[in-house]
């Protein structure tokens, strides 16, 4: 009987760690010169980056333009709640919904290309949606976008749960966060995302396999799109607005930036760390220079340049030399 | 009837003709095989055969039924597989991995999001088994771009075989392998030959003509020869090359 790889569990242990780490952060962050808001903005952008690396990690396939869901998030969960109704689930519901949507129609336009003509398409959709926010004035806000947005309360039936603060509303987006880590640690184990990462591998060779490539791509489009739209309608409730500068090209490379930079190439929690390291630098590096970003990118430049595998790369290949395994499973690993 | 035909199959790209109505006959059960120069066109039919490329006229078909322009998961999913000359392996994973993405049971779950396929001890069973078929066993958790140039050949083999094919396309299989390499791979050829219709495409004269059971040699896009290797040893293109053929 051959050595076969364990399974991958429901819950993990460093998803327990992580969430643990994360929980007790309004107990420290003030102590070590951080502010509630930015936990909250943390978990929001790693909510985001887990799911739009089930494209570009696992998918291979790399969207330029992942903003303009994350914006249609926000704006359908601005919409909602002023013109239609001001409840949490149905708000949320609908702005992950609208960008599903969305992301349904870009994917059938996309997802019969690849490489460079893939990343080319998403880049000009995303800035046909960026346009149509700043110009539809009368339904976005033109470039102020839709303001004074609500912290809609929880409404469990027995009970409501006010999110005013930057605390609660943080600990509501970590139990968000929390069931995306779980759902997309389930879907990349599963036998579709065995798929997809074959077809990263060979698109080629999974079709002559006898899958349906096109529709493969196509489902993990929309599934990161709803997740960026998920995110978008819980960055909304951050901010309390939902703007188009969300959507631009640049706002679109941070979150490729956090994936590469992190190590989403190599490890499920490769843009949870890539998420968390990049919204520091810009904190910490941004009270020292304006010019912040400027050093992220050279950063980033390097890391492309000699360690594409990112941060959780460097860390496998440190645990590696620790501790030699027999032979390497796959290239993907839990930790 | 043959399982597999195609009839007056004609393609071209741009202004140079690489197929011109070509018409072959895969009889259920046998194997058959398809020789010719380089550049003949050999790739570029079974490329037409099994829908990578949509040909520009004739028919194929597959079990009685036109499969001719279907995409080549169609044409797989009805039990049409094959290996390729430069070899199409899923790089990153395991030889065991991937046998298993490429089962049908695994691929009829394909949009299962919720099991994890690391439990399903039946089709890891299964995978392990067709490695262990084409002389992988062992080699279940190394990862494809580890193993060796033959163990590779194998495992694109192994990959075809995995769909549970009715019929086997496996293009120049014996490219790059050496003397006893070759040797193992012809005595799973013969092995393989028991249980799936086979079609080869050889440039290793002696290997073709040892194994299969009617022949088609095909030349500037024609099919200018076929038949068994006894009818065919007097065709002229046949002898010449025979004579240079490697030992």
């Amino acid at each position: 009987m051959p050595d076969r790889p364990a399974p991958a569990g429901l819950v993990t242990r460093p998803m327990l760690v992580l969430f643990a780490i994360l929980a007790s952060t309004p107990l420290w962050l003030a102590h070590v010169g951080l502010y509630p808001y930015l936990a909250l903005e943390i978990v929001i952008w790693m909510t985001y980056a887990l799911g739009y690396n089930l494209l570009l990690g696992y998918a291979g396939l790399p969207s330029f333009g992942h903003g303009a869901f994350f914006g249609t998030g926000a704006y359908a969960f601005g919409l909602l709640q002023k013109k239609v109704v001001a409840s949490l689930w149905l708000d949320l519901t609908g702005a992950v919904l609208a960008a599903a949507l969305l992301g349904a129609v870009v994917a059938a336009f996309v997802s019969h290309r690849r490489g460079i003509y893939y990343a080319l398409l998403t880049i000009a959709f995303g800035q046909i949606v960026w346009f149509v926010a700043i110009k539809w004035h009368s339904v976005t806000g033109g470039e102020d976008g839709l303001l004074n947005l609500k912290r809609l309360p929880v409404d469990v039936g027995f009970a409501t749960v006010p999110l005013q603060s930057n605390v609660a509303l943080f600990t509501f987006a970590l139990v968000v966060f929390a069931l995306v880590v779980i759902g997309l640690w389930r879907l990349v184990h599963s036998p579709f995302g065995r798929v997809l990462q074959a077809i990263r591998q060979n698109e080629t060779r999974a079709a002559f396999a006898g899958y349906n490539v096109w529709l493969y791509k196509w489902v993990a489009f929309v599934i990161s799109a709803a997740i960026a739209g998920l995110a978008g309608a819980l960055f909304a409730m951050a901010q309390q607005s939902a703007y188009p500068n969300v959507m631009s090209l640049h706002q679109s490379g941070f979150v490729v930036m956090m994936v590469l930079v992190g190590g989403g190439l190599v490890s499920f929690w490769g843009p949870v760390i890539g998420a968390v390291f990049f919204i520091l630098a810009r904190d910490l590096l941004g009270a020292y220079t304006e010019t912040w970003l400027l050093w992220y990118g050279l950063l980033f430049m390097a890391i492309v340049l000699w360690k594409p595998e990112g941060i959780a790369g460097l860390w496998q290949e440190w645990r590696a030399r620790r501790r030699p395994p027999p032979i390497a499973a796959g290239v993907r690993h839990a930790g | 009837m043959a399982l597999f035909e195609a009839r007056g199959l004609s393609k071209r790209f741009g202004d140079h003709v690489v197929l011109q109505d070509v018409t072959l006959a895969f009889e259920a059960g046998r194997l058959s095989g398809i020789i010719g120069p380089n550049g003949a066109g050999k790739t570029t039919c079974f490329n037409v055969l099994t829908g990578r490329y949509r040909p520009d006229r004739g028919n194929v078909s597959f079990d009685g039924e036109d499969i001719t322009g279907l995409s080549p998961a169609a044409i797989a999913r009805k039990g049409v597989s094959r290996s390729f000359q430069l070899m199409n392996l899923f790089n990153d994973y395991t030889a065991a991995d991937n046998v298993l993405v490429a089962l049908p049971e695994v691929r009829a779950r394909g949009f299962d999001v919720v099991h994890d396929l690391a439990r399903d001890s039946a089709c890891a069973d299964r995978a392990a088994a067709v490695l262990a078929r084409v002389g992988l066993a062992g080699r279940e958790r190394v990862p494809a771009r580890r193993l060796s140039y033959g163990e590779r050949r194998a495992l694109e083999i192994g990959v075809a075989l995995a769909a549970s094919p009715r019929l086997l396309f496996l293009d120049e299989p014996t490219a790059g392998l050496g003397a006893d390499g070759t040797a193992r791979l012809a005595e799973l050829i013969v092995e393989l030959k028991r249980q799936v219709t086979l079609v080869v495409i050889e440039h290793d004269m002696r290997f073709l003509f040892g194994l299969a059971d009617r022949i088609s040699v095909i030349q500037w896009g024609q099919v200018i020869a076929e038949g068994s290797a006894a009818e065919l040893s007097d065709n002229p293109w046949v002898r010449r090359s025979m004579q240079g053929a490697p030992a």
